[in-house]
């Protein structure tokens, strides 16, 4: 009746995995990156191309990555974290040497086929390193400030790396994840509030350094009239679109304001604006709440877990996730600023699809082998 | 199921946190739900019309200028389709290419090529920019049917402002031209978006300026999607406009037509009005140019030519050349002399000279006419008689009654550019030019020499006002606007004695009725079409004793600039008079030779065209003259 392997930590026959697999949760994001395509479809004036069909086909692929990451064993993950992430950091460093400018910004390595944005494998191999790192630690040893010195290096010199890119978005959402993690692993809430008043003293240093456009967006968001046609015009118009498009929106590829290219970035940052504008509110709180399923489904993974790399890699990908969904959609609705944050799973974008679809398959091996015990100690790796 | 102790304290301690993440993350989500609410249910009125805003742009549509037609609705301005071929630039690869193509249909020259380019180079790239206009239906079909062949070219239809008979009516109707600056300065702002629209055109002279409001109609306008970028993508809703309105004019198109015949090839005006209402039937001002072409900016060697002639095609001469009368002036003196009491049968010798002083005034006649009285004098156009005439009446009378005749004033003609010409007098010329009157001056004055200046339309206004029984009327061009009969001012009378308009209105039928008249050779001898005329030779160029003296050059051996100018006045029928005119031919010679037959031809025609009630037979020379002797 009960398989005892669950509990010693054996390995799991392939077709147990599957089993275990959760494919309720696979449909729901396949719902919400459906949502996507038809946005997609419609930005593109009703065409498959040039964006919604390469989203499908990135998707599906993506769909793979996840399905392979998590059958793979969580304790070869645990093993890899440190090798992954000292890869990102090598890839970090060489985009600084040798990466090439799109956008504006230094963010793109070129690897012969592919173009990858090592930024966004960043975001998931910090996880991986401070979960391992932290799965080691008990309690009272988080809070010791020996402790503390390999993981804010692990986060600092990503950080740091990204910022001279220069990617603010990103560099926010890596101390963001970093936090969650310190927090998750039983920090003591008085780091957190001494980091705060840090933080708050570091402003006006940080004001000075920053580049003219992140300054721009900034002001532009605290007053979007200040220039309607200059940087507030996107904010302006993203509240336009969203405004005009009422409780139950102007119809599927009828929003005036995507249609007729009022709307920047409507394929990619701006997607939600433009789903709000012909979907409505309606539209818009769907997608919302299949995201904040995906976000509880996550959350409960973390709590099923009984290890803790396992709870906190969940953790990780989940606040991530919340963060990325949070701050596109918030920035879109002029909540908060500018930054180039893409919505998961719906705007168009290949790493990042990527990136995502790959940290849902770390989740996934979390709930597989979520009955799987790891011992804390350095022996736990082979 | 149990979990390991040294793992449990962390364990309860993540899953506290993981609690109060949770709770962070609904209420972010509660708020991103919130502020979706605020911007799509509370605000969204608002931002649906910024959106609205965004999206609709309204176009101002010109609106189709109004017509001119002459008095019996004959067409004489109208629109016409204005056959164009636009570029737009992003549907072609190469620009020059589709030039080069279109060319072997229409000449472009450099220099229109070049302009062209920067057109294109200006607008966005799915603007469409005119490469040539005015094309030949020919032509327009030929890049219809090779429209494949030319990327970019999008042939179009537009109106532009056509005047059929183009010289003849150049000078009245005058013509339209692009928006200037100092059109728009001029213009009332609401006024500034119809201006500014392309191809746009306003009157720039004649007709065309004085009623361009009337004519210009109200803009209509069109309601169109656009996108971020400005781009029209469908029509939303249209209101046409209304067209201007049509003006009909009192002028007679083919009384015009045939007066144009008449003076073309000489540097002449000619004006028929009618001497009871002050329509004009005809005005025309020789040379003229082209006034189709002002609409499309006159090529520039021809508008050289046009400023540099000496014949003045730009000048309106029948309102703006000023000319000494002449001899037509002894109408004005012998009615001045009359209610000065001077009786008409008074005789005054003519030796052929005058002299005041120590200098001597010559009668044109060299061995002088005899005793004259009123009538033959102006018969006859003795200067002697005149001479003497002014002399005792003095410089002040004969202003008075000049003025009474319409001369030295303007008559807020429709057409701009009317010139009051002079009437002197002593305080004009004191204040003028600070000197005293001398007598000479009033004796020249006599003969209409000296300051004495006048146009062409002055003279018909005296003619008429003499022929009408001394009724001051006053010329005017419009009769109708937008189907409402524009008001007509009525006209005064003048007070001038009916003995004195007599002896004039006899005067002028003895010139061109009884043998030995000036223009005796030059009436008209159907019965009852009878004309009363006055001939005038004005000279432009002092005459000096030592020319005297060995006899007078003859005009023919003069160089054009210096010849006499020649005038004709006269109103007919003679017994029923309804019309008036005038012609003047600068440096024509003398006014019997040069200017009578003209004016007789013409006002024949006007009487062939406008036969009135039916007379009795009544012989030449009756008429209503009293002063027949």
């Amino acid at each position: 009746m009960l398989d005892l392997r669950r509990f010693t930590g054996h390995d799991m026959r392939l077709s147990e995995k599957l089993g275990e697999f959760n494919w309720g949760f696979l449909l729901l994001l396949t719902l919400i990156a459906s949502m996507g395509f038809a946005m997609l479809y419609s930005v593109a004036e009703g065409n498959f191309s040039p964006w919604a069909l390469r989203q499908v086909a990135r998707f599906a692929a993506g769909v793979c990555i996840m399905i392979i990451v998590a059958m793979v064993d969580l304790r070869f993950w645990m093993r890899a974290a440190y090798p992954l992430y000292a890869v990102a950091l090598a890839m970090l460093i060489a985009v600084e040497i040798v990466g090439f400018v799109g956008m504006g910004a230094q963010r793109w390595l070129n690897l012969g086929v592919i173009s990858i944005q090592p930024s966004e494998v960043m975001k998931v191999t910090l996880i991986l390193a401070l979960a391992r790192y932290f799965h080691g630690l008990t309690l009272d040893e988080v809070s010791r400030l020996r402790n503390l010195v390999i993981p804010l290096g692990m986060i600092g010199l990503p950080v740091g790396l990204v910022v001279l890119q220069p990617d603010l978005g990103t560099a926010v959402l890596l101390i963001a994840s970093g936090a969650i993690l310190l927090f998750a692993a039983g920090l003591r809430w008085r780091f957190f509030i001494f980091a705060g008043i840090a933080v708050l003293a570091a402003i006006p240093v940080l004001w000075s350094r920053l580049h003219d456009y992140q300054r721009n967006r900034v002001l532009t968001f605290l007053e979007p009239e200040r220039d309607p046609l200059g940087t507030g015009y996107h904010i302006l118009q993203s509240k336009i679109a969203l405004g005009s498009g009422g409780v139950l929106g102007k119809g599927f590829m009828e929003g005036t304001q995507s249609q007729l290219n009022f709307l920047p970035e409507k394929h990619t940052d701006f997607i939600f604006t433009m789903l709000g504008e012909e979907l409505g509110l309606v539209g818009g709180v769907v997608l919302l709440a299949l995201y904040f399923i995906v976000l509880m489904f996550s959350l409960n993974v973390a709590l099923q877990c009984r290890n803790q790399f396992g709870r906190l890699l969940a953790m990780g990908v989940s606040m991530t996730f919340f963060f990325y969904v949070f701050i596109n959609t918030a920035m879109v609705m002029g909540l908060l600023p500018v930054v180039g944050v893409p919505l998961p799973l719906v705007s168009y974008g290949g790493t990042s699809m990527l990136s995502l679809m790959f940290a849902f398959g770390l989740l996934m091996s979390v709930h597989i082998h979520r009955n799987l015990e790891i011992s804390r100690g350095p022996s736990a790796f082979w | 199921m149990q979990i390991s102790g040294r793992d449990s304290n962390r364990y309860q301690t993540f899953t506290r946190r993981a609690a109060l993440l949770a709770g962070v993350q609904g209420a972010a989500f509660l708020a991103l739900a919130g502020r979706m609410y605020y911007l799509q249910v509370l605000k969204t009125d608002q931002y649906r019309m910024l959106a609205e805003e965004n999206r609709i742009s309204m176009r101002l549509l010109a609106p189709l200028r109004g017509n001119i037609v002459d008095r019996f609705g004959r067409v004489l301005a109208s629109n016409r389709q204005n056959y164009r071929a636009m570029l737009v630039s992003e549907q072609t690869t190469d620009v020059e290419a589709t030039l080069t193509r279109l060319s072997r249909i229409v000449e472009i020259d450099d220099f229109r090529k070049r302009r062209i380019l920067r057109d294109i180079a200006r607008s966005p790239r799915f603007i469409p920019v005119t490469v040539v206009e005015g094309l030949t239906w020919e032509q327009f079909a030929q890049i219809n049917i090779n429209e494949p062949d030319l990327a970019g070219i999008l042939p179009d239809v537009g109106e532009t402002r056509d005047y059929p008979y183009g010289e003849e009516f150049a000078h009245i109707l005058g013509y339209v031209a692009a928006v200037s600056d100092a059109d728009l300065e001029q213009a009332q702002r609401e006024d500034h978006r119809l201006l500014k629209l392309p191809g746009f055109r306003v009157g720039r002279e004649g007709i065309e300026r004085t009623y361009d409001r009337q004519l210009r109609g109200t803009p209509g306008s069109s309601h169109v999607e656009v996108n971020a970028y400005g781009r029209v993508i469908r029509e939303l809703s249209k209101d046409p406009g209304k067209p201007g309105q049509e003006l009909v004019l009192t002028l007679d198109l083919d009384v015009q037509r045939f007066a144009w015949e008449r003076v073309k090839g000489e540097s002449a005006s000619a004006v028929v009005m009618d001497i009871h209402t002050g329509d004009i039937i005809s005005i025309v001002s020789a040379p003229a140019y082209n006034p189709n072409l002002f609409n499309m900016g006159y090529p520039t060697a021809e508008y050289r030519k046009l400023l540099e002639s000496p014949y003045l095609p730009l000048l309106n001469k029948s309102l703006a050349g000023m000319y000494p009368p002449g001899s037509t002036f002894k109408m004005v003196v012998a009615m001045a002399a009359a209610e000065a009491g001077i009786s008409p049968s008074q005789r005054v010798h003519c030796p052929g000279h005058y002299s005041l002083g120590s200098h001597d005034f010559h009668c044109w006649k060299r061995g002088g006419h005899g005793a004259m009285n009123m009538h033959d004098a102006i018969k006859y156009s003795c200067d002697v008689y005149f001479y003497d005439v002014a002399r005792r009446i003095g410089i002040n009378a004969i202003a008075d009654m000049a003025r009474k005749c319409g001369l030295g004033q303007t008559y807020d003609f429709e057409v701009p550019g009317e010139k009051a010409g002079l009437v002197p007098t002593p305080e004009w010329k004191r204040a003028a030019r600070g000197e005293v009157w001398h007598q000479g001056e009033t004796v020249i004055a006599g003969i209409g020499q000296g300051y004495l200046l006048t146009t062409p339309l002055q003279l018909a206004v005296m003619t008429a006002r003499i022929a009408n029984g001394g009724y001051g009327v006053v010329p005017h061009l419009t009769r109708a606007l937008g189907g409402e009969l524009l008001p007509t001012r009525k006209a005064e009378y003048l007070g001038i004695s009916e003995q004195a308009l007599a002896i004039a209105q006899g005067g002028m039928n003895g010139v061109s009725n009884e043998p030995g008249g000036t223009a005796f050779r030059h009436r008209i001898s159907e019965p009852g079409m009878e004309l009363a005329g006055k001939t005038g030779t004005a000279q432009v160029r002092r005459i000096t004793r030592a020319e005297r003296a060995t006899g007078v050059i003859r005009n023919e051996d003069l160089e054009w600039r210096q010849r006499d100018h020649a005038l004709f006045v006269c109103y007919a029928p003679v017994h029923e008079p309804r019309f008036a005119m005038s012609v003047v031919v600068e440096h024509g010679g003398s006014g019997s030779a040069a200017a009578a037959p003209i004016a007789r031809d013409i006002m024949r025609e006007v009487l062939l065209r406008n036969p009135g009630p039916p007379q009795a037979n009544m012989p030449p020379g009756r008429g209503n003259s009293s002063g027949a002797g």
